[in-house]
């Protein structure tokens, strides 16, 4: 019948005018987001070559930038939501994992173990990743606006061969820097006798995060865009 | 009788794997793969997926030649599952570890707890009686094993055995080292949340237990064929009017019953755990249940009755 089919067509304009009208908010936010992200990135790590050419040290720089670098660093846990929604195209097991290995290094080595806090492997890895950041939320950005410069590309893909590495052993020097004060602490630890009959040792837990180090980062998901 | 032709090709590349000529129409997919075997003696019949489609599902050992949509010369497609293990060899071993793991932590084997527990007994007597239930439970697990399921599937893929076997055994290891430490704390409210702990616990295993010699009994020694579960005589499997895989909902059961005698956090984790997975399971079941017959009741859910 006439007027069945001129519904039919009207409703499929209203479904795929709907989907367009998601994928502009959705490509709208994401914009934002990444625009955001390396503007926050891009403040970091200008405080951190101010306060180095202020002071000519790196002792109380991390506490210096702490704020900022925690705020941003959280922020993040947007993308898992992002891939769970679907406007991102990346599996959320993987973006969850990568995300709450950052969240873990600031908020439960860095932020809570404060004897560490002037390490040089700390600067290490928050250099390491300021640089990463920059390059991936930039390269998103201009992928979103379809004007991708050359040496943004470049960066993407180039530059983590030295970045992934260091940033590694930052995290690494920092985590076993950090255990004789865990230890001596026994900080965020449950010991035995209770009534839940369980018992946790964070000391341990470390030093089993430290060994995982070698499987998970050598998974072939960490080699991704 | 006219005979027919079976070339078989390599479902990713199309390479002409294998050709066979005069084979029998009534010849069964089974036998087809044991031909394909003698020419490829690596790929044993229970590592074959032999396909009408390289993207389709994998046809039945007992679907017969003449009866498939094929011409006088069959195309079928390979692909290698990968080395398969027995379902049984996997279950005993899953559940043999579970059993020796605990009696280890049990009789405090030295290199666990502090020199001066080894070979000693714990002081309390629930944790004699948590001893019993695990073993009994892996026990009837063994026995089930060897005595009273059918498996549809003869095999499963190798890698499958060190996952089952690190999951069984790890949280095995996990809680016993709680339960029999010495310095663990027995149930806040003492014999009375032990009390009924077992007598939960041991219902669920009754339950359990006739829920698989329900589903036992739907098939005949041999076959393979799928029916609706109704109750039986047994007022145990009366829960089949409310649920599709009641085995699943008394095993959670028991380890509730476990979990409130041991009162210990690493239980309810493994009890949490194995609900997520038995839930996933009961889900998938209940769907194929629910598309292999048109008259499925409705009044049940997978595994919670009205709740999931």
């Amino acid at each position: 019948m006439a007027s069945g089919e001129e519904d039919g067509t009207v409703e499929e304009k209203e479904t795929n005018n709907k989907k367009r009208t998601k994928g502009t908010i959705a490509t709208a936010w994401l914009t934002f987001y990444n625009i955001a992200m390396t503007a926050g990135w891009l403040v970091l790590a200008v405080a951190m070559v101010r306060y180095y050419l202020q002071k000519g040290t790196h002792k109380g720089l991390y506490r210096n930038i702490a704020r900022t670098l925690k705020f941003f660093q959280t922020f993040a846990l947007l993308e898992v939501g992002h891939c769970a929604i679907g406007i991102v195209r990346t599996s959320v097991i993987v973006t969850g994992v990568q995300v709450c290995s950052r969240i873990f290094m600031v908020w439960f080595v860095t932020n809570s173990i404060r004897q560490i806090q002037n390490e040089e492997s700390v600067i290490l890895f928050v250099v390491v990743w300021t640089i990463t950041e920059i390059t991936r939320y930039s390269f998103y950005t201009f992928n979103l606006l379809n004007h991708l410069p050359y040496f943004i590309k470049w960066a993407r893909y180039n530059m983590f061969i030295v970045m992934y590495p260091l940033g590694v052993i930052g995290e690494l020097l920092t985590i076993h820097a950090s255990l004789p004060y865990v230890r001596r602490s026994g900080m965020y630890s449950l010991r035995l006798p209770n009534k839940y009959n369980v018992s946790f040792d964070y000391y341990y837990f470390l030093i089993i995060v430290m060994l995982s180090y070698i499987p998970c980062k050598n998974s072939t998901h960490n080699k991704t865009s | 009788m006219k005979h027919y032709e079976v070339e078989i090709l390599d479902a990713k590349t199309k390479d002409k794997l294998c050709f066979l000529d005069k084979v029998e129409p009534n010849a069964t997919i089974g036998e087809i793969k044991s031909m394909f075997h003698k020419s490829h003696p690596q790929w044993y019949p229970a590592r074959q997926s032999i396909r009408l489609d390289p993207k389709g599902k994998s046809l039945k050992d007992e679907d017969v030649l003449q009866h498939l949509p094929v011409g006088t010369t069959a195309t079928f497609y390979f692909r290698d599952l990968g080395a398969q293990i027995s379902w049984v060899t996997v279950f005993l071993t899953e559940y043999a570890g579970p059993l020796l793991i605990y009696l280890m932590f049990y009789f405090r084997v030295p290199f666990i707890y502090a020199p001066k527990y080894d070979f000693t007994t714990s002081k309390h007597w629930v944790v004699h009686l948590a001893c019993m239930c695990h073993s009994f439970h892996y026990v009837k697990r063994l026995l089930e094993t060897l005595f009273v399921h059918r498996f549809s599937h003869g095999t499963m893929p190798l890698r499958n055995i060190f996952k089952n076997c690190t999951y069984y055994w790890g949280f095995a290891a996990w809680m016993a080292y709680y339960i029999n430490h010495p310095l663990y704390t027995p149930p806040i409210y003492g014999e009375q949340q032990i009390r009924l702990a077992l007598i939960v616990f041991l219902f669920c295993q009754i339950g359990n237990f006739s829920i698989h010699i329900a589903l036992r009994n739907l098939r005949p020694p041999g076959s393979k064929t799928r029916k609706i579960p109704y109750p039986t005589k047994n007022p145990f499997t009366w829960i089949f009017l409310l649920v599709s895989c009641p085995n699943y909902t008394y095993e959670l059961g028991s380890w509730l019953g476990f979990t409130l005698m041991t009162q210990c956090l690493p239980v309810a984790a493994f009890t949490l755990v194995g609900f997520i997975q038995m839930t996933v399971w009961a889900k998938g079941k209940h769907r194929s249940y629910l598309k292999e017959f048109r008259d499925y009741p409705t009044l049940r859910s997978p595994i919670l009755p009205f709740i999931l």
